[in-house]
C-alpha cells in the first residue's frame, strides 16, 4: 500500500525533517506513478462492495443501465440508438447521454462480447448480472480511468507546477494525490454504478472518470494557454456528460477574456469557436444528416418532464421546499424559468469577473463558482452532481485547502443517504478516514497557514464536524418518526446546503477579491 | 516548533490507520477455508466445555492450534455470540457467511494487528527516522501479510506481533521478558517453535552467564517463566486428562511433504529430481514402478510417493532443519550478541520453511517479517530483501485464485516493490556514512546530481543475476495466466502452479544460502 508520496516535503538536505524525502528525489513521473498506483488499489479494493440494484428486478440500477447501452450500441446501427423502436425500448433505459457516452459504451461493448458474448446479446442480456460479466463492467470502468483520468491529472499536474516554478515538487506531489484519491469521485464511479427508487430513475453517474478527465486535461490545456487543445477537450466532454455543462460559464467567460485582451479578438473567438463547432460536428455526425434525428437526441438529453428536483439532494430548490411548496406553486414550464434564471444570475458575477481580468487561478475559482451556482440552482440535480464543484474544488487544494477539506466532507456526506441504501457505509468509512489521513499526512509544515484561523471559527467547524458525526450515526441507528419517514435525510441535506452556500458566497468573494492581490503584493514591494 | 519532525508515535499511528483503511476497503474479499475454521473454532470454544475442545468432531476443521490460541478464540467469541448467536453456534453456524460473521472475523483480524503495530514501533524507535520509516514501510503496509491476513484470512500479524515483541525485548537486553513472550508465542501457535533452539542457546548464553551460581538462578528463573506460561496453557488439558488428544490434534503427521500447492522450498527440488529420474530411467529401459501415493495426501507409511530417491519421514525432515539451524547454533553458543539475534531467529525460520515437513506457503511470512528488521543495515541487506520479499509476495499469489482479487494482488506487489526501490535506493547512498554531518554532505551531493539528471548512483544497482530473475518470475506469471490457457487450454493444469513453485523455490534457496552464508561470515 503506498500512498505515501504524497506528502509535501521537501528539499533533500533537510531529509530528517521530511518524512518523505526518500520518495521524493526519485523525479515527478516516478512519484506519480506510485501515487496512481495507490490511487489505483484503492479503487479496485473499492470494486469489491456490492453495486446497488444487484438482483433487484425488473430495471436493476445504474449496472444495468451501462450494460443496456453497451448491449444496444453493439446490435444496433447508430442512427437507431436514440430511436424507439421495437429493438431499442427507450423506456428501459434509454440512452440518455450524448453520444460521446454511446460510443464508449460501443467500445466496452465489443470489449465484453469478446471475452462474454452473452453479456451484451439483444434482449436475453437483460439483468444479466454473472461473475465474469460483472467484472468486465468493473474493468472498463477501471480502463477509463487508466486511459482517460489519469493522463489528465499528470497533465494538470505538469502544467500547474509549470505555472507555478516556486511550489515544491512534492506540493504538486500532495495535489495529485488528493485529485485521485477523492472518495467521492471513487465511491461514485467504482462503488455505486447504479441505483434505483421505486418511484424514479435516477440518471447513473458512473464513467464520470472519463468526462471529469476531459474536463480535467481542458483545464490542463488552458492552464499551459493552449486554448484550442482546451476548447476540443471541453466539447468532448459535453458530448459526454451533458453535466459538463456545470463548467461551461466559467470556460467561455476566461477564453473570452482571453481573447478580448489580444490585438485581434474577433479572429480569435473565431478560431475557437470553428474548434468547437468541428470538435461538435465530428462527434454528432451520425445524427446530423436531419433535424429530426438531432432533436430526437437533444429531447433524450433533456428530460424536462421531471420535477425540479427529486428525492433529496442539498440544492436550494429542495432544501427551501421545506417551507415554499415551489411544486405547487408553479408549473413545471415556469418553474424551469426560474431555475434558469437564478443559475445564470448566480453565475454572472464570476464569469464577469473572468472576462474582466482572465487569469489561471480566476479560472480555477470560476469554475468553482459556476458549478456551484448550477449545482444550487439548475433544474433536476442529482446528488451525485456534487462531483462537478468537487473537481475544481480539488484542483483548487493547494490554495484553499479548507475549502477543499469543507466540500469533500460535506458533499460526501449529502451523499450518505444513498450510499446507505447501496451498503456502501463501509466503503464510506474507509474511504473518507483515508481522505483525512492524506489530507494531514505527516509533513514538513512550511508555514502555518493553514491552521492561521480564530478559535470562534475553529469553534464552530469543529461543532459542525461534530454534528455530521451524529447525524451518520443517527441516520444509521435510529428508525425516524413515523410522521415524518424522511425527517434525517431532509435534516442532512439543509446541513449540507448551508454550508454549501456559505462555501459558494466564500469562493466568489474571493475570485472577486483577486486582482486585488497583487496591488498589496505591490505595496509590499514599495514598502521594501 | 516548526521544524520539528512529527513525533515517531503519531507517524505510526498515520502509518498504521492508512493500512486500516485500505484493510477495511479488501473486507468483502474473497476468503479461504481458514475463515470458517476461525469460525468453527469460535463456535466450539463458545459451546462445548475445556474438556471436549480438542475431541470435537462436528466440523472438519478441527482445533489443530495450541490452548492460548483456543482461549484467545474464546475471548472473541464472547462478543461473537453478542453480535449475532449464530457465529458460534456449532450446528446452525456451519458454513456461516452473512455479513455479521465476515465483519466480525475481518475486524479482529484487523484490531489484532495493532500488537504487530506496537512491536514495530518498539523495535525503530530508537533507530533514525528514514530506517524507522522504511522498516515501517515493510512491514506494516506488507502486501504479504494483506494478501495473507486479510484477504485469504488468518491471524499472523497478531502472532507476528508476539514474535517480534519477543525479539524486541531481547534487543534490548531484557532476556526473560523476550523468553516470556517467545513461551507464550509458542502457546499460540507451535509452528513457531522452529526458532526454540536458536532462544535455547542464546538465552542460556546470554542471560544464564556471570558464574555458576547467578547462572544457575538466572537459569531457574527463565525455567519458572517458561513453565508458569506452559501451565496456563496446558494445565487445565492435563486436569481433563486431555493431553495426547492435544498433542495428536497439534501434530498432525498424516499430512504428506508437501502441502497442495507446492511451497517453494528444497522439497520441490526432491520431487523435481525424482520425476526426472524416473524419466530418464525409464527412457533408458529401467523398470521404474509408478508411484502409487502422492506428495500432497500420502500417509506416512503408505508406499513411497517416490519412484527413484528414498522415502522422506518426518524424523528426517526435522534432522535437517536442525543441522540447517546448526551454524547459527554455534555461532550463537560462541558469542551471543542482542544484535545479531533477529538476523538468527530470520534464519532458523528460513530453515524450518526451507526443509520442514509438509511446510505451507504462509510460511514465508515468518522469516519475511523479522527480516525486514535489518533490511535497512546495509546496501548487500537492502538488496536481498528486495528479492525475498518479492519471491515469497509472489509465491503467495495461488492463495487468491479468483479473478477479481486479481488486479489487487498485482497492484499490491507492484506497489510494494516500487516503493522498496525508491526508499532503498536512496538509503543505499547514506549507508556508508552514519553520522548526521555525513549524511548531509551525502544529500547535498545527491542533490548536485539530480540536478544534473542523474539518480543512478543512488540506485539500488542490482546486478543482472537478479534482474533477469525478477524478469523471470514476470514470465512465469505471464505464462501461468495468459499464455497458458491459450496455448494448451485445459492439458497440463497444474504446470502454471509448479512453474511458480519451482521458480520461487531459487530465489528462496538463494535468501537462505545468503542468510547462511551472512551468518558465517560476519556473526
Amino acid at each position: 500500500m503506498g500512498s505515501k508520496k504524497e506528502r509535501k516535503v521537501i528539499i533533500i538536505d533537510q531529509n530528517d525533517k521530511n518524512p518523505w524525502w526518500w520518495l521524493l528525489n526519485k523525479g515527478f513521473g516516478a512519484l506519480f506513478l506510485c501515487i496512481s498506483l495507490f490511487a489505483l488499489l484503492v479503487r479496485l479494493a473499492v470494486s469489491l462492495h456490492p453495486y446497488s440494484g444487484a438482483g433487484n428486478p425488473p430495471k436493476f440500477g445504474d449496472f444495468e443501465a451501462q450494460r443496456h447501452w453497451m448491449e444496444i450500441t453493439t446490435n444496433l446501427p447508430v442512427k437507431e440508438w436514440y430511436h424507439n423502436s421495437t429493438a431499442n425500448d427507450l423506456s428501459y433505459w434509454g440512452l440518455d447521454y450524448p453520444p460521446l457516452t454511446a460510443y464508449q459504451s460501443y467500445v466496452h461493448g465489443i470489449f465484453l462480447k469478446s471475452f462474454l458474448p452473452e453479456s451484451v446479446s439483444l434482449f436475453t442480456s437483460r439483468g444479466h448480472e454473472s461473475y465474469l460479466g460483472k467484472l468486465l463492467m468493473r474493468w472498463t470502468v477501471l480502463s477509463s480511468d487508466i486511459l482517460v483520468f489519469l493522463p489528465a491529472v499528470f497533465y494538470f499536474a505538469l502544467s500547474y507546477s509549470a505555472s507555478r516554478p516556486r511550489r515544491h515538487q512534492s506540493d504538486v506531489a500532495w495535489l495529485v494525490a488528493m485529485i485521485l484519491l477523492n472518495p467521492c469521485l471513487i465511491v461514485i464511479d467504482h462503488g455505486h454504478f447504479q441505483f434505483v427508487l421505486t418511484h424514479q430513475v435516477y440518471v447513473i453517474f458512473q464513467f464520470n472518470c472519463i468526462s471529469l478527465g476531459l474536463t480535467i486535461g481542458a483545464v490542463a490545456a488552458i492552464i499551459s494557454s493552449r486554448e484550442l487543445v482546451a476548447c476540443a477537450l471541453f466539447t468532448l466532454a459535453l458530448s459526454h456528460k451533458q453535466m459538463s455543462a456545470y463548467f461551461a460559464p466559467a470556460f467561455f467567460s476566461h477564453l473570452l477574456g482571453r481573447c478580448l485582451k489580444r490585438r485581434n479578438p474577433f479572429l480569435e473567438v473565431s478560431k475557437l469557436a470553428l474548434v468547437v463547432i468541428g470538435t461538435f460536428a465530428v462527434v454528432w455526425w451520425p445524427y446530423l444528416h436531419s433535424k429530426e434525428a438531432f432533436l430526437e437526441v437533444l429531447a433524450r438529453l433533456a428530460p424536462f418532464e421531471r420535477g425540479i428536483y427529486e428525492d433529496y439532494v442539498a440544492n436550494f430548490w429542495c432544501t427551501t421546499s421545506i417551507l415554499i411548496k415551489w411544486k405547487k406553486l408553479f408549473d413545471n414550464q415556469s418553474l424551469r424559468l426560474i431555475s434558469l434564471v437564478a443559475t445564470v444570475s448566480t453565475c454572472l458575477p464570476s464569469m464577469v469577473q473572468q472576462i474582466k481580468d482572465p487569469s489561471n487561478k480566476g479560472f480555477l475559482y470560476a469554475l468553482l463558482n459556476s458549478s456551484f451556482s448550477f449545482y444550487l440552482f439548475s433544474f433536476q440535480v442529482h446528488e451525485k452532481s456534487i462531483l462537478l464543484p468537487l473537481l475544481p474544488a480539488s484542483l483548487l487544494a493547494l490554495e484553499e485547502p479548507l475549502v477543499f477539506r469543507w466540500l469533500t466532507h460535506f458533499g460526501l456526506f449529502s451523499m450518505f443517504p444513498l450510499l446507505c441504501r447501496d451498503r456502501l457505509v463501509l466503503a464510506y468509512i474507509a474511504l473518507l478516514s483515508l481522505f483525512y489521513l492524506l489530507f494531514y499526512a505527516p509533513r514538513k509544515k512550511d508555514s502555518g497557514k493553514i491552521r492561521s484561523f480564530i478559535t470562534f471559527k475553529l469553534l464552530v467547524m469543529s461543532l459542525l464536524v461534530f454534528c455530521s458525526f451524529v447525524l451518520h450515526v443517527v441516520y444509521m441507528v435510529m428508525n425516524p418518526p413515523k410522521r415524518y419517514p424522511f425527517l434525517f435525510e431532509a435534516i442532512i441535506m439543509s446541513v449540507c446546503f448551508s454550508q454549501f452556500v456559505w462555501l459558494a458566497l466564500y469562493t466568489n468573494t474571493k475570485q472577486w477579491l483577486l486582482h486585488k492581490q497583487p496591488t498589496s503584493l505591490e505595496k509590499d514591494k514599495k514598502l521594501r | 516548533m516548526e521544524d520539528q519532525p512529527p513525533k515517531p508515535i503519531k507517524e505510526l499511528i498515520w502509518f498504521s490507520l492508512i493500512s486500516t483503511s485500505i484493510k477495511l476497503l479488501l473486507l468483502p474479499s474473497y476468503h479461504s477455508t481458514d475463515f470458517e475454521v476461525h469460525r468453527n473454532w469460535l463456535a466450539i470454544t463458545n459451546s462445548l466445555p475445556l474438556s471436549h475442545w480438542y475431541s470435537d468432531t462436528t466440523s472438519p476443521w478441527t482445533l489443530d492450534y495450541p490452548p492460548f490460541f483456543a482461549y484467545f478464540e474464546l475471548f472473541l467469541s464472547l462478543f461473537a455470540a453478542k453480535i449475532d448467536p449464530t457465529i458460534v453456534n456449532l450446528h446452525e453456524g456451519l458454513n456461516y457467511k452473512a455479513d455479521s460473521v465476515v465483519y466480525f472475523q475481518r475486524i479482529t483480524v484487523i484490531v489484532f494487528d495493532f500488537v504487530l503495530h506496537y512491536a514495530i514501533y518498539r523495535i525503530t524507535r530508537k533507530l533514525d527516522s528514514t530506517k524507522r520509516r522504511l522498516i515501517w514501510v515493510l512491514v506494516i503496509w506488507s502486501p504479504a501479510l494483506l494478501i495473507v491476513d486479510h484477504m485469504h484470512f488468518q491471524y499472523n500479524g497478531f502472532l507476528l506481533g508476539l514474535l517480534l515483541i519477543s525479539i524486541s525485548a531481547l534487543m534490548e537486553g531484557r532476556d526473560l521478558m523476550g523468553g516470556f513472550f517467545f513461551a507464550v508465542l509458542l502457546c499460540f501457535k507451535h509452528l513457531f517453535a522452529v526458532a526454540a533452539p536458536v532462544y535455547f542457546v542464546y538465552l542460556l548464553r546470554h542471560y544464564c552467564r556471570g558464574g555458576l551460581i547467578k547462572g544457575f538462578g538466572r537459569l531457574l528463573m527463565m525455567g519458572l517463566a517458561v513453565v508458569v506460561v506452559f501451565a496456563a496453557a496446558f494445565g487445565p488439558f492435563v486436569y481433563h486428562d486431555q493431553m495426547l488428544q492435544v498433542i495428536h490434534r497439534m501434530f498432525p503427521f498424516g499430512r504428506g511433504l508437501c502441502h497442495a500447492f507446492w511451497a517453494p522450498n528444497f522439497w520441490v527440488f526432491y520431487i523435481m529430481a525424482d520425476k526426472l529420474l524416473a524419466f530418464f530411467l525409464r527412457r533408458v529401459g529401467f523398470n521404474v514402478h509408478r508411484p502409487t501415493g502422492s506428495f500432497t495426501s500420502g500417509l506416512v507409511g503408505d508406499s513411497s510417493p517416490f519412484a527413484v530417491l528414498p522415502q522422506v519421514t518426518p524424523l528426517m525432515t526435522f534432522m535437517m532443519v536442525l543441522l540447517a539451524i546448526s551454524p547459527c547454533l554455534i555461532k550463537a553458543w560462541k558469542n551471543p550478541r542482542p544484535r545479531k539475534i533477529a538476523r538468527w531467529i530470520a534464519y532458523a525460520y528460513s530453515c524450518g520453511f526451507v526443509f520442514g515437513w509438509h511446510v505451507h506457503e504462509k510460511a514465508t511470512l515468518h522469516f519475511l517479517i523479522p527480516l525486514a528488521i535489518n533490511a535497512v543495515d546495509s546496501i548487500n541487506d537492502a538488496r536481498h530483501y528486495f528479492l525475498v520479499s518479492i519471491v515469497s509476495c509472489y509465491s503467495l499469489f495461488p492463495l487468491l485464485f479468483e479473478s477479481r482479487e486479481y488486479p489487487i494482488k498485482v497492484t499490491l506487489l507492484l506497489l510494494h516493490c516500487i516503493l522498496m526501490w525508491f526508499g532503498f535506493s536512496i538509503f543505499s547512498e547514506s549507508i556508508p556514512t552514519n553520522s548526521k554531518k555525513d549524511l548531509q554532505k551525502k544529500n547535498d551531493e545527491l542533490r548536485a546530481e539530480e540536478d544534473q539528471g542523474i539518480s543512478e548512483k543512488g540506485s539500488l544497482g542490482i546486478g543482472w543475476i537478479y534482474k533477469s530473475y525478477l524478469l523471470g518470475l514476470v514470465a512465469v506469471e505471464l505464462w501461468g495466466q495468459f499464455l497458458h490457457p491459450f496455448i494448451l487450454g485445459n492439458k497440463l493444469p497444474f504446470l502454471p502452479l509448479m512453474l511458480v513453485s519451482v521458480y520461487s523455490a531459487f530465489g528462496i534457496m538463494y535468501s537462505w544460502i545468503w542468510q547462511l552464508k551472512w551468518i558465517i561470515l560476519y556473526s
